[in-house]
């Protein structure tokens, strides 16, 4: 039946909002320490998918699993939503619009799951805080609130709020679109710090020259299907289908 | 007889103590406000129905009659099914649930209208949804209704000149009785209008520092 020893499985996906099919019958393996990005023109059921993923969108069927535990199993409703919290400690997600919880500061956005969730004794949550900051270069920052960070800065704490909880699968969601051209880099910088450390991955973005820099794999979504899946050589050098060439071409177009 | 403002030392002890129930009742009533209004807007907005619809009528009544009435009902009318409350724990209650039904409103306003993804980064994080209102949006919301919350707290510091009906010697009601001793109504009505307008400021006061110290945190 399920192969336990994959470490990501997203099998048979389906979603619909009302009449409107957004994903249909997708599936995914993601290895541990792999690297997957996920192209494809707006509206194509990139973000439903991710957000599938920790049941943001829970999905109309199909099955997510993560380190050998279904995500979106059945469970009465209370048992349900502890299993789902637990779960979701596990998976860290990055916004496009940051989501920075704008009354705390960096080190309150980055302590507040951790202490209320693991118990976290203030001084161990400060040494975290340090420690995440740190690692995406914002320690300067670690008292400041959202509103005097800049767009970038702002997604590197987001990026540390979700390491944080220690999550054994990263999700991002367009991490960087919303920034200004120059602030791009900083976060991109974060991002391949932690495929250098293994971290497993699903990256939504429209960067391909990113993408074929970090990922292992690459995943062409258009309306709801998973068109063309391969290596970054292969489906960014030489695609197999029209519509992906067809998009690659148009988003060159655009790009340049 | 034209003013004669020299009365006024032998009696400003009386109106001075009205002076600190007012601000007493003010400051209780307030707090009682602030936290019940927090309070019912979380319950207007996410108790199950078998608790929320009761709630409304407590609404209504607290919304669409007057806060005098309000006032006779808790001091006179408890007392009749064993509630023996003292006039000052009536007036604070009366004061405090009246506003509190407005506060209320304004908060699941800005509740409403903070940002979805704020409660979607809590979920991802792991906090469920009531500590995601607890920690992430209700304390967003009231960040940015404080404005409107000190004009009803301003508006609450005047009502409480009613809670003399109930028999609190608050400032209103310490001016009258200083009035019936000298029989120099303007000399007392101003000084007490000179009081509720020296706490009114130290309200605004306490408002603007407030303003300060979350202006980074919106
Ligand atoms: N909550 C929702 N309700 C209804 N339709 C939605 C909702 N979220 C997304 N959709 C629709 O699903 C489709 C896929 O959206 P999305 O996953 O955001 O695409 P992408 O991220 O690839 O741009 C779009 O047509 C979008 O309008
Ligand atoms: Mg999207």
């Amino acid at each position: 039946m399920t192969d336990r020893t994959t470490y990501v499985q997203i099998r048979h996906a389906q979603k619909a909002f009302g009449t409107l099919e957004v994903l249909k019958d997708i599936s995914l393996n993601v290895e541990r320490g792999q690297i997957v990005a996920i192209i494809g023109p707006s509206g194509s059921g990139k973000s439903t998918l991710l957000r599938a993923i920790n049941d943001l969108d829970p999905l109309t069927s199909g099955e997510i699993w993560l380190d050998g535990v279904q995500v979106n199993k059945s469970l009465p409703f209370r048992q349900y939503e502890k299993h789902i919290n637990e779960m979701r400690q596990q998976i860290g997600m990055v916004f496009q619009h940051f989501n920075l919880f704008p009354h705390m500061t960096a080190r309150g956005n980055v302590t507040m799951a951790p202490k209320m969730l693991k118990g976290l004794s203030d001084k161990e949550a400060d040494a975290l805080a340090e420690e995440q900051l740190d690692k995406v270069g914002m320690l300067e920052r670690i008292d400041y609130y959202p509103s005097q960070l800049s767009g970038g800065q702002k997604q590197r704490v987001a990026i540390a709020r979700a390491l944080a909880m220690k999550p054994k699968l990263m999700l991002f969601d367009e991490a960087t679109s919303a920034l200004d051209p120059e602030l791009v880099d900083e976060v991109n910088q974060v991002m391949k710090k932690l495929a250098e450390e293994h971290m497993t991955m699903i990256i939504v973005t429209h960067e391909m020259d990113f993408a074929a820099a970090v990922c292992d794999r690459v995943l062409f979504m258009d309306q709801g299907v998973v068109v063309e899946e391969g290596p970054p050589s292969v489906v960014f050098k030489n695609p197999e289908k029209e519509r992906t060439r067809a998009f690659l071409r148009k988003h060159l177009e655009t790009a340049s | 007889m034209g003013l004669d403002f020299s009365v006024i030392p032998g009696y400003i002890d009386i109106v001075l103590l009205g002076c600190l129930w007012t601000i007493a009742i003010t400051v209780a009533a307030a707090l009682l406000s602030f936290f019940g209004g927090i309070f019912f807007a979380v319950i207007a907005l996410y108790a199950p129905a078998i608790i929320r619809l009761p709630f409304r009528l407590f609404e209504w009544v607290f919304m669409g009659t007057p806060l005098l009435l309000q006032l006779f009902l808790i001091y006179f009318g408890l007392v009749q099914i064993g509630v023996d409350l003292p006039a000052f724990v009536a007036g604070v209650i009366g004061l405090g649930l009246h506003f509190a039904v407005y506060n209320s409103e304004l908060i699941q306003t800005a509740i409403l209208s903070v940002d979805k993804g704020q409660m979607e980064a809590a979920r991802t994080v792991g906090l469920s949804r009531g500590q995601a209102l607890r920690k992430v949006v209700v304390p967003q919301a009231v960040r940015a209704v404080i404005p409107p919350i000190g004009n009803n707290m301003i508006a609450l510091l005047k009502d409480s000149a009613l809670v003399s009906v109930i028999g609190v010697s608050e400032l209103t009601l310490s001016a009258q009785r200083a009035i019936g001793a000298t029989y120099r109504p303007f000399e007392f009505y101003i000084l007490a209008a000179a009081f509720y307008y020296v706490i009114n400021l130290c309200m605004e006061w306490v408002q603007r520092r407030i303003e300060r110290r979350i202006a980074l945190s919106r």
